[in-house]
């Protein structure tokens, strides 16, 4: 245990792990999801499974917006890039993101005018510059994201611009919980629920898995002393044979979320009857279009797109890791021919990756328990 | 784009009402604040912000830990602490 001197309080961090040993019942093996790519990102980092019994495991969930982007998508909106007049703006997490064919920076390398954005606001000022091109948002992300391509949209509507728009791929974080609740390939005992989504819709959504699937939630932070702490809170519902949602990280998370973004997301966008996930497939009312009423500025309406559906690459079992069946270890091409330089798969592009995550940190963490062992 | 960055409110924006300064790691931006006007926000305090917006007020001890900690997650930070110098909104 030396090495919860790393921790902001090693002393809580003691006393977590030592209730969280204590709390597991003999025998029995409790498996948790977290569905945040931050959340992946402190375990790995910090080693947080090198602190946790041995009945107690954590498996990652579909909780990072660039991993789930289908390839199809990917094409769709190089496609778009190409019309000679248009200028694509993306978060740089998508510029390596593979399509079928090629990456928006391969794109970029052959011609098409393709730039990296903080944020939506930004695209809007390219828009604002330059009045004789067609500026397009390439819109991913959670609900912790869909409020900033709203707000910008409205902006962008009183504003009176016209030559800009969304390609809108903002995906729904509780219809993917309830698809991997429904996936007969896992059977899970609860969640550790995603920090910043929360901070928008609020912990209210989560209800349903506590009533139909009697199962615990707890929103958590992103420090390890958080992960720590939700694992105990979750194991405290199950040995009292509760299943409820409950707020770790109420220090930041409202439990009704923010009225105003999810007001924006209600006027600009609509959820879609189906939307296709990398890995998971085709799921029903999981993701947001542009609504009916701001089709001038959606890119979807705009443009004549492809609509190109690519099956994921066969060697890579990014679906088996986004839906928590595999460690990234497990699968087949991890570490040799899928790297962060060479990525086969979305999940090991983004540094929220649970792939990628492991990737940098994982081999940190085996090296840290031999040194514990010692210890 | 998938973190949450803490920044401190400096200054408001004169020609915008929904834009603040905000200090992220000493670089200074202006931030929309859209999604807090519910909050009463005043220069010293503490915000979460994402891809540009203020996500959530929060207490400057929260700031401080969560700095901590992405101080520590390494290149996913300092790229998105690159993006933010790039940001130029209004």
């Amino acid at each position: 245990m030396r090495f919860v001197d790393e921790f902001r309080d090693a002393e809580t961090a003691r006393a977590l792990a030592a209730r969280i040993s204590a709390r597991c019942e003999p025998g029995r093996r409790y498996k948790f999801m977290e569905v945040c790519g931050g959340h992946t990102h402190t375990i790995y980092k910090h080693g947080i499974e090198d602190y946790l019994p041995e009945a107690v495991t954590l498996v990652h969930g579909p909780g990072c917006p660039v991993c789930v982007i289908p390839m199809g998508r990917v094409d769709d909106a190089i496609h778009i890039a190409r019309q000679p007049d248009v200028i694509m703006t993306s978060f740089g997490d998508m510029m390596r993101v593979p399509g079928g064919e090629s990456t928006f920076l391969d794109a970029k390398a052959e011609g098409a005018d393709i730039r990296m954005v903080y944020s939506p606001l930004d695209a809007l000022k390219i828009a604002r510059t330059h009045p004789d091109r067609r500026v397009v948002f390439m819109a991913i992300g959670f609900e912790t994201t869909a409020p900033s391509t709203a707000v910008t949209v409205l902006r962008a509507a009183e504003e009176g611009i016209e030559n800009f728009s969304v390609f809108c791929n903002h995906v729904l974080i509780i219809p993917a919980i309830k698809a991997i609740l429904d996936s007969p390939d896992l059977r899970l005992d609860g969640f550790i629920g995603p920090g910043h989504v929360s901070t928008i819709i609020g912990c209210r959504p989560y209800e349903f898995i506590a009533r139909d699937y009697r199962q615990p939630f707890v929103v958590a932070g992103f420090e390890p002393l958080d992960i720590l702490h939700s694992v105990d809170m979750l194991l405290g519902q199950l040995a009292e044979g509760r299943g409820e949602v409950e707020n770790q990280y109420a220090r930041v998370v409202p439990w009704d979320g923010n009225r105003i973004a999810m007001e924006a997301i209600g006027t600009v966008m609509r959820v879609r009857p189906h939307f296709e996930w990398r890995g998971l497939g085709f799921i029903s009312h999981s993701a947001l279009g542009m609504a009916e009423e701001y089709a001038a500025f959606d890119a979807e309406r705009i443009f004549d797109i492809p609509g190109t559906r690519i099956a994921d690459p066969k060697a890579c079992q990014c679906g088996e890791v986004l839906k928590g069946v595999l460690k990234p270890w497990e699968c087949k091409v991890f570490g040799t021919a899928c790297t962060p330089e060479t990525p086969i798969g979305t999940c090991m592009v983004s540094s929220e990756g649970a792939c990628a995550a492991y990737y940098n940190f994982g081999r940190f963490s085996r090296e840290r328990v031999r040194e514990a062992t010692r210890a | 784009m998938c973190l949450g960055i803490p920044g401190e409110l400096v200054g408001t924006v004169e020609e915008f009402t929904d834009l603040a300064m905000v200090d992220v790691s000493g670089v200074r931006r202006r931030i929309n604040m859209g999604l807090l006007a519910d909050d009463d926000l005043k220069p010293g305090d503490w915000v979460l912000v994402h891809v540009g917006f203020a996500l959530s007020k929060i207490s400057e001890s929260e700031a401080k830990a969560v700095m901590d900690m992405l101080h520590g997650i390494g290149q996913a930070y300092t790229d998105e602490i690159d993006a933010l110098k790039e940001s130029d909104i209004s």
